[in-house]
């Protein structure tokens, strides 16, 4: 048999919302049948003595009388249950954080909140990403897309419009940039200077904007364009904006453009607005056999001397950790996350005459073949990896398994690996490759690395090369060291 | 593409400047064969997008044969509901006559209503009075109880209200609503702020115009216990608003959201009187004791109106004590809900502030192509009907628009438009 008890508090007027929800609580307590805690008018009195809730003494309340009405399995529970509902009256009201939780959902409420916005950082699904980048631009907002997988044709009619409106499109597929001061997606925390970066590649901007930053130099802005930019259909409308502005930039004195070679038609169109700028240039196309420039230009084949003519200074560079030969195996296998950076490896490869193969090739390389044992550079960024995972800079783990595999390969003698620190990259990289190596006491391939990064940067750049070096890894000065050396492990 | 974009900003800006230039003002109220030329014998107005007997959920059908009984079509409930089968009743939604009502909606021949004259453009709304919380028909009910109800509204309450504003020359609601907002009313799940200023307008004209003192205490005691009095007078407002910034070619704007307990209906302006439909939703919300979801009819009304002008979940921020109502997040929260409609609103209201967001005004002109843009769909504060005829309230909550019927829209205006 049920039992209902009542309890009736003179006087005391809540908020009926508030008493609903104390009411939803109580009944949701087990055993407890059903609760209501109403204010005592007839039309309250009425719909508890509906529910059956009502007794004696909640019927004897007034119109400004709080009724506390409950039924219950047992008399045990329904004293329980009112204990319950008392506190809930009686207890101080919850201090919730204040502020407001509200996000914005679309660009134009993002602008509400920041009036003063004026560049949007797109990072949806391709799919979206061309609608979403024609709204910014409509608002007056220059574009990073960071999407890929967006149409070549929406590509260039973005940039034209972009350009049309006097504001750029970084993109799509633009991972990296630094824009007065602000790394934007996957950046380092690079200190300001008077060097501009123009780059349709963001590992490449990254390992040549850390290299400048420890040569004692900083950065006005690094401009990415994304990889497609310089292809003949695209005609690299952004990088000759970004050009336009650094140009006109009092700011920056230097401007050093990346990128991996690009169609002929728009190597003259750079190198004809390079030959009309006041200011002095540093030219890598990554894997490009030559180019010829105008003006106050200089050619860097590799990130490392596009960093060194950029700053007129040279990288330390302590190559005797490693011996000459000192290899066990014959081969050496690169296993990168970073893609330009695994290209700079292949340019050194190829240009010291040592046959090497990888996924992503630069001209002169060959592309891997199935069973390829050779000397392979490869690129885990690629998306015959990425596919349904995360790139191998947000997850390390991606290099797991190719690791395990070059490790037990007795043919391999050298392994060479990158690590990309900054913004949006994973929290401990060298940690999770220490993890990997650990309980080898100098058995198998050597292994050699470097590491993007700068020491303001979330992952410190100190800590990450300690943590590396005290797993047995050579860590070199930069990414194009690194394949020096590994060079030089391999040569007789 | 962008001439399209520009006629469609220029058109929306006009649709947004007839809104905001409204001036309603509560003149008079008045038996619905005066007000509505076209309403006829035997014809039952009713809420939401047009519907057929065979589809109308519980409530409906209870309230159908409730209003029969009361207007003398019918013996008794059961032969209301015969008659309805075999097609007696005419019926047709409450927006085709200018008119609005809460829930079920009912509006018939000899029912008072409520007039609001927007005297910027010289258009008159309507909406029956409102019955008082419990069983009433706007919930389904149709006892004698609630009948006798209706007889009251009909006999002695109708003509007091219509005498005392004749009395007073109107009240203009825009100011009232003002102060409404900066007392903590949102005008659709809360007007005890705008129920009570209004009866202090009131109360000394129904004094002059009501002589018998038994008559006057009623009529004044039956507006002071109903917290919710106001929300018909708002109904009737929000269609007299919405009513000139119909019809404005080019404009993706919504001028009307209704709800029949089992579609729920959108009107854009530049799309004229085309109804776009979706199955309603349930609402999600706090019940009564003895009640739950299972018991609860999806969503009915034509009150959404309110919300097409800028009040209820868009007024949300006002309101902190009605954020409870939809189960999740504390009031100190109550402006993120304000913020979220913000943008699918392309204006906000200058005269209707929100103390508490530094004064910001409440977001005005829902555009179908934010809507969809975003996925952000207006939210609207409701009251929650049983699912079986003559049962009443149960409880109240908020209920989302369906996106299909924005979706739908949006590809009849865009054909509109020429695009393909």
């Amino acid at each position: 048999m049920s039992v209902v008890i009542n309890e009736v508090r003179r006087g005391l007027y809540l908020d009926s919302v508030a008493l609903m929800r104390m009411s939803r609580e109580i009944a949701a307590l087990p055993e407890v049948e059903e609760a209501g805690l109403m204010m005592g008018t007839p039309a309250n009195k009425e719909i508890l003595r509906n529910a059956g809730v009502l007794d004696a003494t909640g019927e004897a309340a007034a119109a400004g009388d709080l009724v506390l009405a409950l039924r219950a399995a047992t008399k045990v529970i329904a004293d329980d249950a009112l204990a319950a509902a008392k506190k809930l009256l009686d207890q101080p009201k919850q201090q919730t954080e204040s502020g407001s939780s509200w996000k914005p959902r679309s660009l134009r409420a993002a602008m509400t909140l920041a009036p003063d916005a004026s560049l949007a950082l797109i990072s949806v699904p391709g799919d979206f990403a061309a609608a979403e980048a024609r709204k910014a631009l409509s608002l007056g907002l220059h574009v990073m897309m960071f999407s890929d997988n967006v149409s070549i044709e929406d590509e260039i009619e973005l940039k034209r419009e972009a350009r049309a409106r006097g504001l750029i499109v970084m993109g799509p597929d633009c991972g990296t940039a630094i824009i007065n001061g602000a790394p934007l997606a996957f950046a380092n925390q690079i200190p300001r200077g008077r060097i501009g970066i123009v780059g349709a590649s963001g590992t490449g901007i990254q390992e040549v904007s850390c290299l400048i930053a420890r040569l004692g130099g900083g950065v006005s802005h690094a401009i990415g364009v994304g990889g497609r930019d310089l292809k003949a259909e695209v005609g690299g409308i952004s990088t000759l904006q970004a050009i336009d502005w650094l140009d006109e930039d009092p700011d920056t004195d230097h401007i050093v453009l990346i990128s991996k070679p690009p169609a002929p038609s728009v190597v003259n169109a750079v190198a004809t607005r390079i030959g009309e700028s006041k200011k002095s240039f540093t030219v890598c196309f990554i894997g490009a056999a030559h180019t010829s420039l105008h003006g106050d230009a200089r050619l860097a084949t590799t990130l490392k001397s596009a960093a060194e003519l950029a700053m007129g200074k040279k990288l330390h560079a302590h190559t005797a950790h490693v011996g000459k030969g000192a290899a066990r195996g014959r081969f050496v296998r690169g296993l990168y996350s970073g893609g330009t950076l695994c290209a700079e490896a292949q340019v050194l490869f190829r240009d010291a005459g040592v046959a090497v193969a990888s996924n992503a090739a630069i001209p002169g390389v060959r592309k891997i073949a199935s069973g390829d044992h050779g000397h392979l550079l490869i690129d885990l960024g690629d998306d015959e990896f990425t596919r349904g995972r995360p790139h191998p800079m947000i997850e390390p783990s991606v290099r797991d398994q190719p690791l395990r595999e070059a490790l037990a390969d007795p043919s391999v003698g050298v392994i060479l690996i990158d690590l990309v620190l900054g913004f949006g990259g994973h929290a401990d990289p060298a940690g999770h490759l220490a993890s990997m190596l650990k309980g080898r006491m100098g058995e198998g391939p050597i292994i050699i690395g470097s590491v993007t990064g700068v020491e303001d940067d979330p992952q410190p750049l100190a800590a990450q090369t300690r943590k590396l070096e005290e797993a047995g890894v050579i860590v070199a000065p930069s990414n194009a060291d690194a394949a020096a050396l590994a060079l030089r492990a391999i040569s007789d | 593409m962008s001439d399209i974009a520009s006629r469609i900003e220029a058109a929306n800006a006009e649709t947004l400047r007839r809104i905001l230039a409204a001036d309603p003002v509560l003149v008079d109220v008045i038996p619905a064969h005066e007000a509505l030329p076209r309403l006829r014998e035997k014809m039952i107005l009713h809420a939401g997008p047009p519907i057929e007997w065979a589809r109308m959920c519980g409530p409906m059908r209870g309230a159908i044969t409730g209003i029969a009984v009361f207007e003398g079509w019918a013996s008794d409930l059961r032969d209301a509901e015969a008659k309805a089968e075999a097609g007696a009743f005419q019926f047709e939604p409450n927006h085709h006559h200018d008119c609005v009502g809460p829930m079920t909606g009912m509006t018939t021949l000899s029912q008072p209503l409520l007039v609001v004259e927007n005297r910027a453009f010289r258009v008159r709304a309507y909406c029956a009075i409102n019955e008082g919380l419990g069983k009433v028909m706007r919930f389904g009910g149709n006892d004698d109880e609630v009948l006798t109800r209706l007889r009251w509204i009909r006999d002695v309450l109708g003509p007091a209200l219509g005498a005392a504003l004749r009395d007073l020359g109107g009240v203009p609601l825009k100011p009232l609503i003002a102060r409404g907002l900066s007392m903590g009313d949102e005008m659709h799940q809360r007007n005890v702020a705008c129920s009570s200023l209004l009866l202090r307008t009131l109360a000394p004209a129904l004094a002059r115009k009501v002589s018998d003192p038994y008559a006057l205490s009623a009529v004044l005691d039956f507006i002071g216990r109903n917290d919710q009095f106001f929300l018909n007078v708002a109904m009737a407002m929000g269609k007299s608003i919405s009513m000139p910034a119909e019809g404005v070619k080019d404009s993706s704007i919504v001028t009307v959201m209704c709800r029949n307990g089992t579609d729920f209906g959108v009107r854009v302006s530049g799309l004229g009187k085309e109804w776009f439909t979706a199955p309603v939703e349930m609402p999600q919300g706090l019940y009564f004791p003895g009640y739950t979801i299972e018991d609860a009819n999806p969503d009915m009304g034509d009150s959404a109106i309110v919300e097409v002008v800028g009040l209820g979940g868009f007024a949300m921020g006002a309101a902190p004590a009605v954020v409870g109502f939809i189960g999740a997040g504390p009031a100190s929260r109550a402006a993120d809900f304000t913020h979220a409609m913000a943008e699918i609103a392309i204006g906000s209201n200058p005269e209707w502030t929100i103390p508490s967001m530094d004064y910001a005004g409440v977001p005005t002109g829902i555009d179908i192509r934010r809507v969809v843009d975003t996925g952000v769909v207006p939210m609207i504060n409701t009251g929650i009907a049983h699912r079986k005829p003559g049962v009443g309230q149960v409880g109240a909550g908020t209920v989302k628009a369906p996106i299909t019927c924005f979706e739908k829209a949006l590809v009849a205006f865009a054909r509109e438009m020429g695009v393909s």
